[in-house]
């Protein structure tokens, strides 16, 4: 295999983590909605906490991003 | 027009206008300018709310719901005093969402023309992520001495724990700057690249003239129109999240653990 379509291949690969991330958010805000509907009065207190959990998981999601665009173009 | 999609131009820094003082390249770019715009937006619209009314007008509503919202984000996350922080989040926050959504603008369609994000850049998200980390290591040394290093040491830590939870601390500590700017510039850069990479889809799509290519073209132009919708939605939530996140670390040095 030639080293430019490994890159390729490997970009491919590293932009999985995106998806991954995708489930880590999905997850973030599907439990809050969950127990935000088990006690709504609790909610609007935790919103800080929501995007908090939304943006760690969402880095991660950003970083395998930021590792596939390096693979294309800086390699 | 088919041809080759080159997502990365649109991130092209150019000189406005050239000027060079003392062999240093000071000229003012496209992303400066549109910092100025940014800053033209943020000056007109809280001057015309600015007005002191009794009985708020539209306008000051609006200047007053986007105060109100930065107050009670900082008044939650640090407390009363946190109250001499509300300028710095504000105008962190409103920087960013301006230039984030001016960056969205269709200018496009006027030829030669093409907005720009300054935040799509590592150079400015980076900036403003060392001035919130420095202001944190300021007022943690200033308020609290070389106390401020019991940051590192959360509370009711076993002893035999130590040796493994501080050099976890100090590294999630030194990378926030990292974190905070790495969010805000490849949540903008990737938008803008899947905008321009489905834009092209449908430039290309039409252009073709086969009914495959017009499928395609279809099929871009209504999931664009979703992407151009959760655009706005990621403008504002990513300038939200760093207002949030510097909000937090600042807690962090006001009131340590």
């Amino acid at each position: 295999m030639d080293v430019a379509s490994a890159k390729l291949i490997g970009a491919g690969l590293a932009a999985i983590g995106t998806g991954v991330a995708a489930v880590g958010v999905g997850f973030v805000f599907g439990q809050f909605l969950n127990s935000a509907l088990r006690n709504p009065a609790a909610a609007d207190g935790q919103q800080g906490r929501l995007f908090l959990g939304f943006a760690l998981a969402e880095l991660l999601g950003l970083m395998a991003f930021t590792v596939a665009l390096l693979i294309l173009f800086v390699f | 027009m088919a041809g080759k999609i080159d997502p990365m131009h649109q991130f092209t820094v150019e000189p406005l206008v050239p000027l060079n003082i003392g062999g240093y390249d000071v000229s003012l770019t496209n992303s400066g300018a549109w910092m100025l715009a940014a800053l033209a937006v943020i000056t007109l619209f809280m001057w015309g709310g600015l007005k002191r009314q009794v009985v708020p007008g539209r306008w000051q509503m609006a200047v007053e719901g986007l105060t109100g919202f930065i107050d009670d984000l900082v008044k939650v996350n640090i407390g009363p005093e946190g109250k001499k922080f509300t300028p710095y989040i504000f105008s962190l926050f409103t920087f960013i969402l301006v230039a984030n959504l001016l960056g969205l603008l269709p200018l496009a369609i006027v030829p030669g023309w093409h907005p720009f994000t300054p935040t799509s850049h590592f150079s400015i998200t980076g900036l403003l992520a060392i001035m919130s980390f420095s202001l944190v290591l300021i007022v943690g040394f200033w308020r609290h001495g070389l106390h401020f290093f019991s940051l590192f040491v959360p509370h009711g830590t076993p002893w035999y724990m130590l040796p493994l939870i501080i050099p976890i601390e100090i590294v999630s500590f030194l990378v926030r700057p990292f974190s905070l700017a790495l969010r805000l510039f490849v949540a903008m850069m990737s938008g803008h690249i899947l905008m321009e990479v489905f834009g092209s889809f449908i430039v290309n799509g039409f252009g073709s003239g086969s009914p495959v290519g017009f499928g395609v073209g279809l099929i871009s132009f209504i999931f664009i129109v979703g992407v151009g919708a959760l655009e706005l939605l990621v403008c504002a939530l990513q300038a939200y999240v760093f207002a949030l996140l510097t909000s937090l670390y600042l807690n962090d040095a006001v009131n340590l653990h």
